[in-house]
């Protein structure tokens, strides 16, 4: 994105230094006062319908970070007595935190990338739901195998379903200019109704409900620790493969011709670059990436795959990606943040009785924040530093 | 949107694309041939019901048809015009998809309902049902896209706008109140957009997938906030009567397709009269159809390119509004959440197959409603493919349309672009 301010050559260097500086403080500044906006403005949605503001928020706070007199609680107890039931049940919601945020992190790196690439990827709900689907099908399927074969043989699975629903939209792109927002929606809704007919039909598991088999133990992702909590490698992966995101993306030829194609197509063209061959790879890469979110939540957390399995993820991700300023590492602190605040939001809605989708209205508002930084300079009084952007306010009005 | 797309009709792209469309016709003859052909018994007879369950003041006997002879006889059309095509060449490739998709359907529906009866004219008849919200997404796609200003979140609006009607008309009690309402809502949010993508000149896209993100959330909120523990006094608005038309609605076949409808429907086949006049026959017209092409010769003459972007927006929006409603009080009356599933997106792939044009957005939509109720009739048909993917159908429509190997259109040139002065 055309963020970062290019200082003139005629600038002396202090001046460029502060100008950097500045600008990289309002690139953490908007998005973190994009988000406070959200979280007011879902507090005042809140009021309006009539429930208590701090008892809702509360409960997104003790059921994302964990109550701190629990966690003492808990220490104190184990210290004492070795016994570590209350510090488990005091930790609990912060790693259950971190397992939200897991798939978060891939979802949200798939939309990002798209974005490097000038492609807006909103298929990573059915890209999701294919890779989760393909990995239990090799978890569950194939027998036999040990661990360090079949664990990544179910990964690849679901990276490689993804990557094939990814790869339709941008293949069509490509080829025809079919429009990738209204083709990665239509993907959805066919992987949706896919699914449907799978786990109704050749997936589904004997018994009633429509979901599949466990997948077998040598398939999942090792936990951390104990049952209830369910902190597990794929969050590591998910770090990993960030790393490997920032590194294709400004390390390596690939992730340069990905850039510049996203900056401006044409002038790629004209420097010999195959825009083809960009949008079908960088979609099937964004579509690897939504699948690996899928294979994570199936073999490291649910271990079975069942209808509504992805409830939003694909939605959330655009927000993540526009969050981190489609940068790897802006993406996977945004990803904690929603993670968070997901994972909050379960008890918000138990405690508080506050319905779960709050957390959608306030990813509309931080996108449209995000999206229109304009507004949050108006709305804070910031003081715009893009000469870009005192072209457009001058623009405005006869 | 690039522009660098514009074709010129050269003789070898002519030819080539000549020759393609007859290969086409005749593997459609074969595929006829293998897939209904051989799977079809000799000597059974499938009927086409052309009367409606209604009573009807004309009768006409119902059609019945030879199955395996009429699902040859299409099979040699598609293969005889293809030939015809690949030797002399027919020019209207309207035509030739109108051949395809003709000898296709008629003859995957003998093969279907062989031995069996199947409802032709109440088939025609949703047809037109299921096509308005469509074509009202589609309309709202033409007259904001004409105008230069692309609009994807029309899925979200027409969710609010759904809600908003259900829930005015259950508190009212008066249908036409939440009619008005949504309408209104409609357009409070697409000036919002507006003013998004204008004043601050937001992407577009990203506009409008922020609006369909934020009405998905705001109304699954406020359904199971309120409306799942209330549902008798605030999502039961009953729906809007059948106006049938005298006379009219007597005529056998399209009597009761066309004249037997609710007023949404009326207004919705209304809107692309008024639509088509406005944009092709009066000053306002021309204005929008110059900002959306050149904005700065339109600015130049003196025309005030913000204004007629916000307007229109606007009018897109309560359109888009109209269309929410056809959901509640239009058609079930009551919020079920998310159940637009992904109609307003099948519009704007109406409104690009319609050329951004308000009769051929009807035209194309009324495609998406055929597609969708006649898997409605298969599924009664009991026809062994499984369901799921006959709900498929209008989704990979809407893709194949896309990739505009079937008519390739050409968006208004400035369509997404912030206009700066």
């Amino acid at each position: 994105m055309s963020e970062t301010a290019t200082p003139k050559p005629t600038e002396t260097k202090k001046e460029e230094k502060d100008a950097r500086n500045s600008s990289i403080g309002q690139a953490l500044l908007i998005p973190s006062l994009a988000v406070l906006s959200g979280l007011i403005i879902g507090a005042i949605v809140i009021a309006v319908s009539g429930a208590n503001v701090f008892t809702a928020y509360g409960a997104l706070f003790t059921g994302s970070f964990g109550s701190p007199t629990e966690l003492i609680e808990g220490l104190r107890i184990f210290f004492a007595t070795g016994d570590n039931a209350s510090l488990v049940k005091a930790i609990y919601p912060f790693t259950e935190s971190l397992v939200t945020a897991t798939p978060y992190i891939f979802a949200g790196l798939s939309v990002a990338l798209g974005f490097r690439c000038g492609l807006f990827n909103i298929g990573a709900e059915g890209q999701f739901f294919i890779g989760a689907l393909c990995s239990a099908f090799v978890g569950y399927s194939i027998k036999g195998l040990p661990a360090y074969i079949h664990l990544p043989l179910a990964l690849l699975g679901g990276a490689a379903g993804g990557a094939f629903w990814g790869m339709i939209p941008g293949y069509l792109k490509a080829r025809f200019g079919a429009h990738e927002v209204v083709n990665t929606i239509m993907m959805n809704w066919i992987a949706f109704r896919l699914s449907d007919w799978l786990l109704n039909g050749p997936m589904k598991a004997s018994g009633f409900r429509p979901v599949t088999a466990n997948v077998l133990p040598t398939a999942e992702l090792p936990r951390f620790f104990a049952d209830p909590l369910r902190f597990n490698w794929g969050f590591v992966l998910a770090l990993i493969m960030a790393y490997a995101v920032y590194w294709l993306l400004f390390k390596t030829t690939i992730g340069f011709e990905i850039r510049s194609v996203g900056a401006n197509p044409d002038a790629s063209k004209y420097a010999g670059m195959n825009i083809i061959k960009n949008f079908v790879l960088v979609m099937a890469l964004a579509g690897g990436l939504a699948g690996l979110a899928g294979s994570s939540q199936v073999l490291g957390v649910d271990h079975w795959v069942g209808q509504g399995f992805s409830a939003g993820y694909g939605f959330d991700a655009i927000a993540l990606a526009l969050l981190g300023k489609s940068h790897p590492f802006g993406v996977v602190l945004a990803a904690l943040l929603f993670g968070f605040l997901r994972s909050g939001a379960t008890d918000m809605q138990s405690m508080a009785g506050i319905p779960i989708d709050i957390i959608s209205i306030i990813q509309g508002l931080v996108i449209i924040f995000i999206a229109a930084p304009d507004i949050i300079r108006w709305l804070y009084r910031i003081r715009s530093l893009k000469v870009e952007n005192t072209v457009l306010t001058r623009g405005w009005g006869k | 949107m690039t522009n660098t797309n514009i074709q010129q009709i050269n003789p070898k792209s002519a030819k080539r694309t000549q020759i393609i469309y007859g290969f086409v016709l005749i593997v459609v003859g074969l595929l006829i041939y293998l897939l209904f052909g051989l799977n079809t018994e000799a000597g059974v007879l499938t009927t086409f019901g052309l009367n409606l369950a209604s009573s009807q003041a004309i009768k006409i006997p119902d059609l019945v048809l030879p199955a395996l002879t009429t699902v040859y006889l299409m099979a040699a059309i598609a293969v005889f015009i293809g030939a015809y095509q690949l030797a002399r060449g027919i020019r209207s490739t309207g035509a030739l998809i109108g051949v395809i998709a003709f000898t296709f359907v008629v003859a995957f529906l003998a093969w279907a309902a062989q031995d069996k009866s199947f409802n032709l004219a109440g088939m025609l008849s949703s047809t037109l049902v299921r096509a308005t919200p469509i074509a009202l997404a589609a309309l709202c796609g033409v007259i904001s896209e004409r105008s230069a200003v692309i609009n994807i979140g029309i899925e979200g609006i027409m969710l609010i706008a759904a809600q908003v009607a259900v829930v005015t008309a259950s508190i009212t009690n008066n249908l036409y109140v939440g009619l008005i309402a949504a309408i209104v809502v409609g357009g409070l949010v697409a000036a919002f957009h507006a003013f998004l993508v204008i004043r601050f000149k937001v992407d577009q896209t990203v506009s409008s997938v922020a609006i369909n993100i934020f009405g998905a959330g705001i109304t699954s909120f406020i359904s199971s906030r309120f409306l799942q523990t209330a549902t008798d006094t605030l999502n039961n608005s009953g729906t809007f009567p059948i106006i049938t038309i005298p006379g009219l609605s007597k005529i056998p076949i399209i009597g009761p397709m066309l004249f037997e409808n609710n007023i949404i429907i009326y207004m919705m086949v209304l809107l692309v009269i008024v639509m088509h006049i406005t944009l092709f026959h009066t000053p306002w017209g021309l204005r929008t159809r110059a900002v959306g092409e050149h904005p700065k010769a339109a600015d130049t003459l003196g025309i005030n390119v913000y204004f007629v972007r916000y307007v229109n927006v606007i009018i897109g929006g309560m359109i888009a509004g109209l269309g929410g409603a056809y959901f509640t009080i239009g058609s079930v009356g009551r919020f079920d959440e998310i159940m637009t599933s992904g109609k307003g997106f099948i519009g704007l792939a109406a409104m690009i197959f319609g050329k951004w044009n308000p009769i051929g957005a009807f035209t194309s939509s009324l495609i998406f409603g055929f597609a969708d109720s006649l898997q409605v009739k298969l599924q009664i048909l009991r026809v062994p493919i499984p369901s799921e993917f006959l709900l498929m159908a209008p989704y990979i429509v809407t893709m194949i349309i896309l990739t505009g190997v079937v008519g390739r259109a050409i968006p208004p040139a400035a369509d997404g672009q912030p206009y700066e002065k």
